[in-house]
């Protein structure tokens, strides 16, 4: 049952491909158009952004999302920026710079082809929010305003304030709300997506559950568009929205559909560290507090307890910029996740636990003024105030790594296209772009490149060559489908056990953090696979679900995610336990420099892994799509 | 530090009184609950979370509320608490809201938002649509995708610039309908018409939108404004009443000028 992958990246030069594949993707007739249906789950950046061009290019859109309102989807909790090679700075930036900063970052894990084109339709994105009334940040002479973030030596990070995921996702539910008024677009809300339909080999719908009246639906479409975001909820705290959940994927991996590079997740370095048990999320501080706040802990463990403002200049040690000295506090993410829990090994963390790092603005305040620093910052300051009730103008903030992104995701092609013919992935959703490690303002760019710019030219190759015939939903296919997703439900309503949904929920995200988060190895990841499935099987034997399916359940929608995070977390152990080496956010212990840094393996991991479901959790078919650098060198990162 | 004693044993002890109530069409009614040994640290949603837990051990169904982020930004939360939309503190969604703002024996009275045009779902979670149908109506630039010039090429003084962003903050949570006696949701919508007004790009639609966005308020059943002001006072954005001002202003010279829908 092996399956050839093919990246259909076309051939030619770099920089001419996309040009290339566009003139050669077959076109629908504009009258043809409003003849197909297309189905967009998820209404976050890449979800609304789609569901919003390919309506105004003519297809029927019905678009489903968890949230009551396309407004809600976490791309709204964004705070740093957006990039785009627009060089409006005169600083060396360019298209090349931005695809080879996004190839190095992502550790040389990514496919030249995609990201090049990421970095070439960056510019457009940012001419098309602009044009929407997106507020974002201008200097006083009217030009739009930039900042260097995480990772980058030029200013190519657009913002606006601290809420630029807000400001874009609002200007992409605009789009979608003049379609949805236009009627060219369904919108529906608390509903959320329990399976995928195939017909003939191809994805021609879903099955939802309306989660106010519990009621089971399926859609029937000629082709599927998944954006519904990360998994990094499988950790139980991230950085995510608590809805967040890897329900859709999963549904699709096991219909057929592979997963890549699971393994692959973004520890955030700059969170406000953890209280307590009853710790329901993480928040996460934006990255672009780096540019001015400098990173320390205490040189000796002794003065960890001391109040950091009575701890002396020369008994602080400001590590990133001693071990990194090129790119100091703005080393990428990875990198400076990792520094942090190196020093807090080393017993100089502070805070609760000794979990905890100092984000310093006591020199920016001086340098700057407090007004300026306000300016820059304020909204962030308030909230960490809010949070952890402390003052960050006159005491350091803390900050400690947490879960925040998935670079892996669902396999596609070069057009966003998955294994499964019709079923398209996009924005986090999919493993694309951004290889090992996302670099920071990456992904509202990739959400809405794949949304505004690339769906929208790719799907009409799949609706124009497809040759399937129009489905009604009625087929024995869907019928099926339901009667599994109803079955499901009442397997979870019957077991009648002890504990909650959130419980095991807890349970799984700790061992997830303690074996496969910010550093792995052999050993705990075979613990993992060990205990996941122990797990599971008291999931599914002690598993207390109250009240029915016929009506607004919270504790049964948990169960669902909690039951798909149960099964995905098996595969993310194996994948991990395979990856034998070190690269962006997958460290493993046993592959690292002496210095600590991470230690890739070219010549036998320069793949990515694909993963088929095979009916057997503990036995998934590894498929590897070999990445082929013609334009880049793989070296060794450094940012010293 | 905070000198709160993080993760101490001993917390507060409180007596919640939530609005439980099973659907739209079922009447509800507040039921006391005791909530024992919350952490000051803890925020609001999270002191319902451990409520919610034990009530699931007894058996009981949990209560039923709206949250999402968790930071105060997808508007997904709501509550009255004690009153107030969002709590107690100002610029505060009620995700951000923590337990050290309450004392040990105190009573905290948990509503939903109350105002017709948003129907109660279930407990505390009521049903905003009648926002999102607003937005269709003008709530956007009319631009597709793609086409666009350079991002640059039309300046937008910062002053403007930054005055449209004061407006475009708004998270479209409702407090301000839910501390409105009138159950006016023109802050809402008075932020929306701000942001566009204040830039280029909103000009061509400018007395069209705010025109046909205030029908559609007016149509959910929202009501008038009588500049109360409890909603920039609720808002945990601080949206300013200027944006009423500004809308009111518009609406007026769209209707002196003729403006067709």
């Amino acid at each position: 049952m092996s399956i050839n992958l093919d990246s259909k990246i076309p051939s030619g030069p770099l920089a001419q491909k996309w040009e290339k594949h566009k003139f050669e993707c077959k076109l629908v007739n504009p009258a043809n158009k409003r003849k197909y249906t297309v189905i967009v789950v998820g209404t976050g950046l890449a979800g609304a952004s789609a569901a919003a061009s390919l309506a105004e290019l003519g297809y029927n859109v019905q678009a489903f999302a968890f949230q009551d309102s396309a407004r809600r989807a976490h791309s709204i909790a964004a705070q740093g920026g957006i990039n785009a090679a627009k060089n409006y700075q005169n600083d060396g930036d360019s298209v090349y710079r931005l695809f080879y900063d996004t190839i190095k970052g992502g550790d040389y894990r990514a496919r030249e082809g995609n990201v090049h084109r990421l970095a070439e339709v960056s510019t457009s994105i940012i001419d098309q929010c602009v044009a929407q009334g997106v507020p974002f940040a201008r200097e006083y002479g009217g030009t739009l305003s930039n900042r260097s973030f995480g990772g980058a030596q030029v200013s190519r990070t657009f913002y606006a304030r601290g809420q630029t995921g807000q400001q874009l996702l609002l200007g992409a539910y605009s789009a979608l709300s003049r379609q949805v008024g236009l009627g060219t677009v369904q919108f529906h809300g608390r509903s959320e997506m329990l399976d995928l339909v195939l017909v003939n080999g191809h994805a021609r719908g879903i099955v939802t559950r309306d989660l106010v009246s519990g009621k089971i639906e399926t859609w029937a479409a000629d082709a599927v568009c998944l954006a519904t975001g990360g998994y990094g909820n499988v950790f139980f705290l991230s950085t995510n929205a608590q809805g967040c959940n890897v329900t859709a994927t999963w549904r699709a991996h096991k219909r057929g559909a592979l997963f890549g590079n699971p393994c692959y997740t973004q520890i955030h370095p700059t969170c406000i560290p953890r209280s307590g048990d009853h710790q329901s999320k993480l928040t996460l501080m934006s990255e672009s507090l780096r540019n001015d706040g400098r990173v320390w802990v205490p040189k000796k463990a002794e003065d960890t307890g001391k109040n950091p403002v009575d701890i002396a200049e020369d008994d602080r040690d400001y590590y990133l910029e001693r071990i990194y000295p090129a790119f100091g506090n703005l080393v990428p993410r990875d990198i400076a996740s990792r520094a942090a829990k190196r020093m807090c090994d080393e017993g100089r963390g502070v805070g609760p636990g000794g979990l905890g790092v100092y984000l310093d603005f006591g020199a920016a305040v001086k340098r700057l003024g407090k007004a300026t620093v306000a300016e820059r910052y304020g909204n962030l300051f308030d909230m960490y105030q809010r949070i952890t009730d402390e003052n960050p103008y006159e005491v350091p903030m803390r900050i400690y790594p947490a879960v925040h992104y998935a670079m892996g995701g669902l396999w596609v092609d070069y057009n966003l296209m998955s294994n499964v013919p019709g079923l398209h992935v996009l924005g986090e959703a999919n493993f694309s772009d951004h290889g090992a490690n996302r670099l920071g303002a990456s992904a509202l760019m990739q959400g809405l490149a794949d949304g505004y710019f690339v769906i929208p030219y790719t799907i009409g190759q799949y609706l124009a060559t497809s040759g399937q015939k129009k489905l009604t939903g009625d087929e024995p296919e869907f019928k099926q489908a339901v009667v599994e997703t109803k079955a499901r439900i009442d397997k979870f309503l019957a077991i009648g056990g002890k504990r909650s949904p959130t419980s095991f929920h807890k349970e799984l995200g700790l061992l997830m953090w303690e074996n496969c988060g910010m550093a792995r190895n052999r050993e705990g990841l075979l613990h993992n696979l060990e205990r996941i499935p122990q797990i599971r099987e008291e999931f599914w034997n002690n598993l207390n679900v109250l009240g029915d399916g016929d009506s607004y359940n919270v504790g049964l929608e948990k169960a669902g995610r909690v039951a798909d995070f149960l099964e995905f977390s098996e595969l993310m152990c194996r994948d991990a336990l395979h990856r034998e080496e070190s690269c962006g956010g997958h460290f493993r212990e046993e592959y690292q420099t002496e210095a600590g840094e991470a230690e890739r393996n070219d010549e036998d991991f320069t793949y990515v892994a694909a993963w088929n479901y095979t009916g057997d959790l503990s036995a998934p078919e590894l498929i590897k799509e070999p990445l082929i650098f013609e334009e880049v060198h793989p070296t060794t990162r450094s940012y010293k | 530090m905070s000198g709160h004693g993080h993760g101490s044993g001993s917390g507060l002890n409180l007596t919640l009184k939530i609005w439980r109530q099973k659907n739209a069409g079922t009447p509800g009614g507040l039921v006391s609950y005791q909530a024992h040994g919350i952490s000051p640290d803890m925020s609001f949603l999270e002191m319902l979370d451990i409520v919610n837990e034990q009530l699931a051990e007894r058996g009981e169904e949990p209560v039923a509320f709206d949250h999402d982020c968790r930071e105060g930004i997808c508007g997904m939360c709501s509550l009255v608490i004690n009153g107030n939309p969002h709590g107690p503190d100002s610029a505060t969604t009620t995700c951000q809201l923590h337990m050290r703002r309450f004392k040990d024996g105190d009573v905290i009275t948990i509503e939903p938002w109350r105002a017709k045009p948003f129907p109660v779902i279930r407990d505390l979670v009521v049903d905003r649509s009648a926002f999102d149908r607003i937005q269709a109506k003008g709530g956007f630039v009319s631009v597709n995708t793609g086409g666009t010039p350079d991002a640059n090429a039309t300046p937008i003084a910062k002053h403007e610039a930054d005055l449209s962003m004061d407006a475009a903050q708004c998270i479209g949570c409702g407090a301000c309908v839910a501390a409105c006696k009138n159950a006016s949701a023109m802050l809402f919508v008075g932020a929306k018409v701000s942001q566009y007004l204040h830039l280029p790009q909103g000009q061509p639609e400018r007395y069209r939108r705010v025109l046909a966005m205030v029908a559609q308020h007016d149509a959910e059943g929202f009501g008038g404004c009588t500049n109360y002001q409890e909603c920039e006072a609720a808002c945990p954005k601080e949206i300013s009443v200027r944006v009423i001002a500004e809308m009111n202003r518009d609406f007026l010279r769209a209707t002196l000028i003729g403006t067709e829908l």
